[in-house]
């Protein structure tokens, strides 16, 4: 299972907008086959660039608030948020390296 | 060392993890050939990870998840010796007796057989706005992302068999899915066809082509142009759901594999033996036509079956490796 840390539309300022690092937000679904195959993607990502960037979850179906806040239609998108702001977008499960290229700015 | 070299030869590697791959690593398993299966870091299970209910797979008589049905079959491939790595290929080098298999994060196995069971990939519209707009209302998985159109108008594009289940599955969440089909006619099954054709929140928009996809930062309309009198019209919908199809997917292999025209790696007859020796393919990846879960299934068995075969008649100067090795 995951080790990344679980965001709620109730937590989301202070986790995600309010950090102090970037973070990279997985909006995901228990029902979303990709987004079970990019968790454990996360969570090697998680681990490895820890000192640069938090990688946490939000359950889109337990929070429907941000998802919509955000525009999500596709899961699993994966946001980054650099000092309140979104920055940076992949949609879609893709491979660790295709990952850490499109977020190399983060990492 | 020489010893070293030999010892990393495996007998067979299987490329892809959909029901040719897995079936493949049952059958070479059980012949003790402990196969090694890269199973895709991101697309492991194939094509059956994204659909619901497989109702058409012999001894599930209620029908089974595709999800579920993919982890029984990895489950019974282990249960027989198959090792399963969810990673990457990145390259292939399959022209000598000993094949190599580079993967993304830069280890190599070296095999004297391997199976290419790579499957397709979803084929696009191929519209600018499409990519654009990918995630922000373009979707190509019903079962990931139809939860976000709940009481909206959406489209599904295409007239085969995915995009009635794609538009069936649709139906719990939109208020209204309409169909774009380039014919006039359907090409799905009869059973999926008349399920839609009957459905009341499905509607039929028939000799059509999708010419634009309409929105600043979200699709809120399609441009739709009609094949038979070129009339043009929009089409109001907040999603699009693209279900035109799948192209096999033969990048790792098409400068070193004969393909058809079709775009399939070109098998011999009724075999799953490509132009190379000790090279064999299965599944989608050489089936223009079925394409069927239980197609793809039966073709990574006759690609085991040839593996097995192609490996007991080796002459023994290229087996030396494992003897030596023992």
């Amino acid at each position: 299972m995951s080790q990344t840390k679980d965001v709620t539309d109730s937590s989301f300022q202070a986790d995600v907008l309010e950090s102090s690092k970037p973070v990279m937000v997985d909006f995901w679904a228990e029902w979303c086959g990709p987004c079970r195959m990019l968790s454990p993607i996360l969570d090697q990502i998680a681990a490895e660039h820890a000192e640069k960037i938090d990688v946490v979850k939000v359950n889109v179906d337990e929070n429907p608030g941000i998802a919509a806040k955000y525009g999500i239609t596709s899961i699993p998108a994966v946001y980054v948020f650099e000092n309140g702001d979104h920055v940076a977008t992949s949609i879609g499960a893709k491979p660790k390296q295709a990952l850490e290229q499109e977020f190399a700015a983060y990492l | 060392m020489a010893t070293e070299i030999s010892d990393d030869i495996r007998d067979v590697i299987i490329i892809g993890s959909g029901p040719a791959g897995y079936t493949a690593a049952v059958y070479t398993a059980r012949a003790n050939l402990a196969p090694l299966v890269i199973a895709g870091s991101v697309t492991a299970g194939g094509e059956l990870m994204n659909t619901t209910d497989v109702e058409n797979f012999p001894g599930f008589r209620e029908g089974i998840l595709g999800p579920d049905l993919m982890d029984n079959m990895q489950a019974q491939a282990e249960r027989f010796g198959a090792e399963i790595q969810y990673e990457d290929v990145a390259s292939v080098d399959l022209s000598d007796d000993v094949k190599s298999v580079v993967l993304a994060d830069g280890t190599v196995y070296k095999s004297r057989a391997v199976i290419i069971s790579t499957g397709s990939a979803y084929r696009e519209l191929g519209l600018p706005n499409e990519k654009r707009l990918s995630g922000h209302g373009v979707s190509w998985c019903a079962t990931c992302d139809g939860f976000f159109f709940r009481e909206q108008e959406i489209a599904v594009i295409g007239g085969g068999d995915s995009a009635m289940e794609e538009a069936l599955f649709l139906t719990k969440f939109a208020s209204k899915v309409t169909v774009v089909h380039r014919r006039d006619e359907l090409r799905a099954s009869k059973i999926m066809a008349d399920r839609a054709l009957a459905h009341p929140k499905i509607e039929f928009v028939w000799n059509t082509a999708v010419a634009d996809v309409v929105g600043t930062d979200k699709v809120s309309a399609l441009q739709l142009i009609n094949l038979v009198d070129g009339k043009a019209t929009e089409l109001p919908v907040t999603g699009v759901f693209v279900a035109i199809g799948n192209d096999p997917r033969t990048d790792l292999v098409k400068d070193q594999l004969q393909l058809t025209a079709e775009g399939t790696i070109a098998v011999q007859g009724r075999t799953s033996k490509t132009n190379l020796p000790g090279v064999f393919a299965a599944g989608d990846v050489i089936d223009p036509t079925y394409r069927q879960a239980v197609t793809a299934a039966g073709s990574g068995c006759v690609a085991a079956l040839d593996v097995e075969h192609y490996l007991s008649n080796l002459p023994v100067s290229a087996e030396k490796g494992a003897v030596v090795a023992n």
